[in-house]
C-alpha cells in the first residue's frame, strides 16, 4: 500500500515557528485515527527534531510517510553536522547557545528523546555537510 | 476537579481559554524538552516560560492548561497563538511551588 506523504520546511533560527510541523502532523494523524500512545511518541520525536533543525542546523526538511502499520519521519539538513554523535546522544549534553537556553531549550534532551520515543532511530552526519535522520514509530 | 474550577478557586487570571478538562495530574518546569516528554494529557503545566514554544508544547501534549506563575511575562505573539489554538492559559502571582502544593492538595482530597 502506498504511503501518505507530508512534507514540511523548517526555517533556521526562527524559533517562533518551530513546532508548527509537529502540531500540523499531530492534527492530521489524529484525524487519520492514529492511537494516542503512538501519537505521543511521534509528537515528542518530531518536535525535538524540528527544534534541532531550527536551532542547530539553520533549517531543514521534514518528510513524513504514513503507512497503515507505521510512521516514518525523515529529517534532512545541510547544517554544520555533528562532530561526535555518541556525545550528542548523551542525555544532558547540549551544544545550544545561551540565547537558545533562555527560551527553554538546551536541556540536552533533543536527540536522546528522539532515540527514546522512536521505535527505530538512524542518524548520519558529516561535519560541514549536514545531518540525516530517520525515525520510525510503529502504530499500535 | 476541572481546570476551570481550579483556576476559579485560586483566582487565576485567564489569558486564553479553550475547552475545560478534568485534571489528571501536574507538571512543573521550564525546559521544553522535559515538559514535552514528562507532561501528559490533561496535566496542568506550571511554568514561568511564556513564549510561543510553550504554546506549541502545550498543544502537542494536550495538557489541561498552562499556568504562568509569578506573573511572568508572555509576549503578544505567544498570547495570540494560544488564543488561536484555544489553549487554556492562566496567570498568577503565586510561585510554582505554591501552585504545585495547591494542586497536589486538591488532587489528594
Amino acid at each position: 500500500m502506498e504511503a501518505i506523504k507530508f512534507e514540511y520546511t523548517v526555517s533556521g533560527d526562527d524559533f517562533t515557528s518551530a513546532g508548527q510541523a509537529s502540531t500540523d502532523l499531530k492534527r492530521k494523524l489524529k484525524v487519520m485515527g492514529v492511537d494516542s500512545k503512538s501519537l505521543r511518541n511521534i509528537n515528542i520525536a518530531l518536535y525535538e527534531g524540528e527544534i534541532n533543525l531550527a536551532i542547530h542546523a539553520g533549517g531543514g526538511d521534514i518528510t513524513v510517510l504514513v503507512y497503515p502499520e507505521k510512521v516514518e519521519m525523515y529529517l534532512d539538513d545541510e547544517g554544520p553536522g555533528i562532530e561526535n554523535i555518541e556525545l550528542a546522544l548523551t542525555e544532558g549534553y547540549s551544544g545550544a547557545s545561551d540565547a537558545v537556553r533562555s527560551l527553554g531549550f538546551g536541556a540536552g534532551m533533543g536527540l536522546p528523546n528522539m532515540k527514546k520515543y522512536a521505535d527505530e532511530f538512524y542518524i548520519e552526519s558529516e561535519v560541514g555537510k549536514g545531518t540525516h535522520i530517520k525515525m520510525v514509530v510503529y502504530l499500535q | 476537579m476541572t481546570f476551570f474550577e481550579f483556576c476559579e478557586k485560586y483566582s487565576l487570571k485567564p489569558l486564553s481559554k479553550g475547552e475545560d478538562r478534568e485534571i489528571e495530574g501536574g507538571f512543573a518546569g521550564d525546559l521544553h524538552s522535559w515538559a514535552m516528554a514528562k507532561a501528559e494529557e490533561n496535566h496542568v503545566w506550571f511554568t514561568i516560560m511564556g513564549n510561543i514554544n510553550t504554546v506549541a508544547v502545550a498543544s502537542l501534549n494536550d495538557v489541561a492548561g498552562v499556568v504562568l506563575c509569578q506573573n511572568s511575562p508572555m509576549n503578544r505573539q505567544a498570547l495570540e497563538k494560544a488564543q488561536e489554538e484555544e489553549i487554556n492559559l492562566y496567570a498568577t502571582d503565586k510561585s510554582m511551588f505554591e501552585m504545585c502544593a495547591l494542586l497536589y492538595n486538591e488532587m489528594n482530597k
